[in-house]
């Protein structure tokens, strides 16, 4: 009954409903902050802009991104993944979503950033509506706790008018 | 002579009983931990509720022996959203981003392209041949929440945590995909199984140990007399 088993398995057994607990309480606590990002995008050239052998539509951009989203971090927070989406619609699809750049920011201290780049990856449209439309930029984040359930939020920035002819 | 037969009778009675309490102990764990596992399905809508991560492609993010729980919703697949989804022709499922969507003005059919946040170039190697989006019945869930492997690491002979351990034999049991082997480039997979961090690595990269635990603690459930 008294037995060292018994009593090393109750002390266990309690010391891991405890870290349950915490863990829970953690990510409970994710519930109470009000994080207030900013963010601004510049789109700067548009390096080339071509239709595929396929007929896709293709377009390579220079972007200016700076955001300070210092907000998002609290002590549950491992890290912060941050992407840009370019977000138009076509006649054929209701909903285009095409990453151009994305980063993971580790710390709070590297939340408040500043990048001059061309698009990451490949702004490829399903078709060839690339010509003359205009697409939102979006910041999106998505925050991953130490423990606990993840979220997401964005913000919608002002759109871009693509040329109306290839180049 | 009669009270030796009596005496003879009361033990053997005793020890089934005994024998008995014992299987039905063992029933009703096993049991319980059949219903916790399903019931998970049931709540999630997800295959596989409960999930480890295998490789380093989602680091620093997802490390291997970290637990995912996973959910599968109607809700439309966005950008930016971690899917578990299979390749068609093989059958292990990967867990990465999904970096572009393109979604059907007519069918609301969804075409979406993954990566994994460590791997440098996007999932399009990975899938089968001629394969270049992933599909809506691709997908097996969503990841939601997240928690260190460690923490269920802790005390594998842990009387109380015996049930898990049985609980992680049925998941075993019921995904049998989880013993297949990785892709050949483990680094660009994120496999996932289901259950116990770091524990179900060892035990599926070291077979042996899986016997030798599940050997010792099904004596414990016999031997034991609680």
């Amino acid at each position: 009954m008294h037995s060292f088993g018994y009593r090393a398995n109750a002390l266990l057994t309690f010391a891991v409903t405890i870290l349950a607990l915490m863990c829970a309480m953690a990510s409970f606590s994710d519930n109470l902050s009000h994080p207030s990002p900013s963010s601004s995008v510049q789109v700067l050239n548009v390096n080339w802009f071509q239709k595929q052998p396929n007929g896709n539509d293709e377009v390579s951009l220079t972007l200016n991104i700076s955001a300070d989203l210092q907000s998002l971090f609290t002590w549950n927070t491992k890290q912060v993944f941050v992407f840009l989406a370019a977000e138009y619609e076509t006649p054929k699809n209701s909903l285009n979503q095409i990453s151009l750049w994305d980063g993971i920011i580790a710390s709070k201290e590297h939340a408040k950033f500043w990048t001059h780049t061309s698009n990451k990856y490949r702004f490829i449209d399903q078709g060839s509506n690339l010509r003359g439309k205009e697409f939102n930029l979006t910041l999106h984040w998505h925050v991953m706790p130490k423990t606990g359930k993840m979220f997401a939020d964005k913000l919608v920035m002002s759109g871009y008018h693509l040329p109306k002819e290839y180049r | 002579m009669e009270w030796i037969r009596e005496g003879v009778d009361s033990i053997k009675s005793i020890q089934l009983r005994q024998t008995l309490s014992q299987a039905v102990n063992l029933g009703l764990i096993l049991t319980s931990a059949l219903i916790i596992w399903k019931g998970l399905i049931c709540i999630t809508g997800s295959e596989s509720p409960v999930v480890v991560v295998l490789s380093e492609s989602m680091e620093p993010g997802f490390q291997r022996g970290d637990i995912l729980f996973l959910h599968m919703s109607k809700d439309p697949l966005r950008a930016g959203e971690i899917v578990v989804f299979n390749v068609d022709g093989r059958d292990i499922p990967i867990v990465h981003r999904v970096i572009k969507v393109h979604e059907r003005q007519d069918t609301g059919e969804v075409y979406i392209l993954t990566k994994g946040d460590n791997n440098p170039k996007d999932d399009r190697v990975l899938y089968a041949q001629g394969q270049r989006w992933v599909q809506r019945y691709h997908v097996m869930g969503r990841a939601v929440g997240h928690s260190f492997g460690w923490l269920h690491g802790i005390g594998p002979h842990a009387w109380e945590l015996t049930r898990w351990h049985t609980l992680a034999r049925q998941m075993v049991f019921i995904s049998p995909n989880t013993t297949q082997e990785l892709a050949a480039d483990g680094h660009w997979t994120c496999r996932f199984l289901p259950y116990v961090g770091w524990m179900t690595i060892i035990m599926t990269e070291k077979p042996i140990i899986k016997y030798i635990i599940i050997g010792a603690l099904g004596l414990l459930v016999i031997t034991s007399k609680d």
